[in-house]
């Protein structure tokens, strides 16, 4: 049922691409391909961590201004002359820290992780404004080497690509293949059977956190230095593409199921609808409208034949009687 | 999550004054009265009539909805869409202004594109089973994508004068139209939740809708009707909101949904459902009303009350559960 649901998804992605192809062909050339690849890049990143995060049955929903803290302390930095792998690093470590911060407050305070997100992303904004007073940190004001290194092309594609694709392999490994992947799963299908089995649901949810903010930190650097500019309100609103891609990939948000082939296609279809409605000559205001509507259209699609659990018991007394 | 521990049964219940004295309420009263206090010290102008009306509009609106989302938190459910409610009613107004229509078709308008938006939400949760949680963020995203759909960067403004009595009236002397809807939806939806068995079902289902189903609840249906509340009330806010901007953009309301789930939260309503009650959510947007309005005597920026909103929603929920695992 997994398979097919992903098979399905990718049969939609092609069928997009399709239809858009059939008006513009220019836009399936690979050129084109890989610039949206690449610009879909920081979505893709961020919604494998999503996805973890909802495996466990949390949601995040500070990540974008995780983003955008950890994108403009890299700025930061940079200005104060620290050299990029340094910056790279502690972009990591802060968004790791800044996940943590929800972690801990999900685990060891055993708040709801939508309430803790939703608090966590007006404070990391309001914390780039009391860093910046508001200021702007623009493209002159950073060093070449900041800017150029997620631009530089590889192989056809920029390293921004290649850094989303290398996140793709880490996370489908760390699902997959490894005890930490298992428990991820098992704390999101069935907490107590986790506890039973000997898994702490709480550290995972932790963890699962970590790996959230970490993935959060790292987009932040690549998103300021490809777009040039760092301000309070980068990447506002992105926390709902973020979520939304998730969705559309058939990530249950009760927890528990989902795949990463399933993550990446729900990003990549928003990617290509994003880069595909200037080309189509539609107003890019029609964006947010779209994903709204797949969002629905995804849980609707998602829920099927999962009927409300209390019907399904009173058939049963039902049946009993 | 968290795993049910077998409670503690007292020999003896306190007597129903101490337990009263020690309720969330009284203690957010007396943060009121203190936050009131401070204030007062702080700024010579905060105890003149006139500024402290002024000061009202920061949270009438949004308790407006706060109201309707306690019921729906208390159920079990919950609703981020309520800002994108207000941005697409206050377009659907901005159309109908711009086709000269009438004030009172203005209003109704505003109403009834907020009881279709939370007509949308219920269907799609308690008429689908899908979580409330996801479906709101997708209509979040859909309601106020329309709004950009119809506006793009553009704005409506030049509404009659009329409709500005919403936002800018006053009934009498320094209370303002919004002040006089805060004060009447207060007591009805204290009405409605404590007084009536509509307000008990809300509970039942809160604490157990299983068990609420098998006692004879129509649980969807109530579930339905909150989501209704919710939208109407968004509305209604569109109105008094969009009236007193006098103004429309794609941008209304941003970040509402956040201040309006911090009032309700911190009105002591747990937001796993089952508990709370309306006068912790009015003595929570007295509080959050007198923070920004002393903040802003003070010349603290916007973006950093926001900080103070979040530490605020985080806070009032780990404190109590700090405190409680400090003295174990």
């Amino acid at each position: 049922m997994w398979k097919s649901r992903e098979a399905i998804l990718a049969l939609a992605v092609l069928a997009l691409l399709a239809v858009i192809a059939s008006r513009f062909p220019a836009f399936i050339l690979p050129g084109n391909l890989a610039r949206v690849f690449t610009d879909t890049s920081p979505l893709i990143i961020l919604a494998l961590g999503q996805m973890v995060v909802i495996l466990t049955k949390c949601i995040d929903l500070s990540v974008a201004a995780n983003l955008a803290l950890c994108g403009m302390i890299a700025a930061m930095l940079n200005g104060m002359g620290v050299p990029l792998p340094l910056i790279l690093l502690i972009v990591l470590a802060l968004g790791a820290a800044l996940g943590a911060v929800n972690g801990l407050l999900v685990w060891k305070v055993n708040i709801p992780s939508i309430v803790v997100t939703l608090g966590t992303m007006t404070i990391y904004r309001g914390v780039i404004f009391l860093l910046t007073d508001g200021k702007w940190i623009n493209a002159h004001q950073m060093t070449d080497g900041f800017k150029a290194f997620p631009r530089t092309s590889i192989l056809g594609l920029p390293v921004m690509g290649w850094i989303a694709i290398l996140t793709v392999i880490a996370v489908a490994v760390l699902v997959n293949r490894t005890p930490l992947g298992r428990a991820f799963y098992a704390v999101g299908g069935n907490p107590h059977a986790a506890v039973y089995t000997g898994i702490s649901v709480g550290r995972t949810q932790f963890v699962a956190f970590v790996l959230s903010g970490a993935l959060a930190g790292l987009a932040g650097y690549l998103w300021v230095a490809r777009y040039a500019v760092a301000y309070v309100d980068i990447a506002g609103g992105f926390e709902l593409d973020v979520v939304a891609a998730c969705v559309i990939g058939g990530i249950a948000i009760a927890g528990g199921a989902g795949s990463v082939t399933g993550c990446l296609l729900g990003a990549l279809f928003l990617g290509i609808v994003k880069n595909a409605l200037p080309v189509i000559g539609i107003s890019p205001f029609w964006q947010m409208a779209i994903s709204g509507t797949a969002i629905l259209i995804a849980i609707a699609f998602n829920a099927r034949g999962q009927g409300p659990k209390g019907r399904i018991i009173l058939k049963q007394a039902e049946h009993r009687a | 999550m968290s795993t049910p521990t077998p409670r503690q049964i007292p020999d003896r219940l306190a007597s129903p004054l101490a337990r009263r004295l020690k309720s969330w309420e009284a203690l957010l009263l007396a943060v009121a009265i203190a936050i009131f206090i401070a204030n007062s010290i702080a700024s010579p102008y905060f105890l003149d009539p006139w500024n402290l009306s002024d000061a009202s509009f920061n949270f009438t609106e949004k308790a407006m909805i706060a109201f309707a989302m306690a019921m729906l938190i208390i159920a079990g459910d919950i609703d981020l869409s309520v800002a994108s409610i207000i941005a697409l009613c206050s377009t659907v107004m901005g159309v109908a202004m711009m086709a000269g229509a009438p004030v009172w078709v203005l209003v109704g308008l505003g109403l009834g594109t907020g009881l279709l938006c939370g007509a949308f939400n219920g269907l799609l949760v308690a008429g689908m089973g899908l979580p409330s949680i996801v479906v709101t963020i997708g209509t979040m995203s859909l309601f106020r994508g329309i709004s950009y759909i119809v506006l793009g960067d553009g704005a409506f403004t030049g509404y009659p004068s009329d409709f500005s009595w919403f936002g800018q009236g006053y009934v009498w002397w320094v209370f303002s139209v919004e002040l006089a809807l805060f004060a009447a939806l207060a007591v009805m939806f204290g009405l409605l939740l404590h007084g009536t068995s509509f307000g008990r079902t809300v509970y039942a289902i809160g604490n157990n809708a299983t068990a609420a189903r098998f006692s004879g609840i129509r649980v969807d249906r109530v579930r339905f009707i909150l989501f209704l509340l919710t939208g109407v009330m968004s509305g209604l806010a569109a109105v008094c909101l969009t009236s007193r901007l006098g103004s429309t953009r794609p941008s209304i309301a941003t970040g509402f949904e956040l201040e309006v789930v911090t009032m309700v939260v911190l009105g002591g309503v747990n937001i796993l459902g089952g508990s709370g009650s309306i006068p912790g959510v009015v003595i929570a947007a007295l509080v959050m009303g007198l923070v920004t309005f002393g903040l802003g005597l003070l010349n603290v920026p916007g973006i950093v009350m926001s900080i103070i909103v979040g530490l605020l929603l985080i806070g009032v929920i780990a404190l109590p559960r700090l405190w409680a695992m400090w003295r174990k």
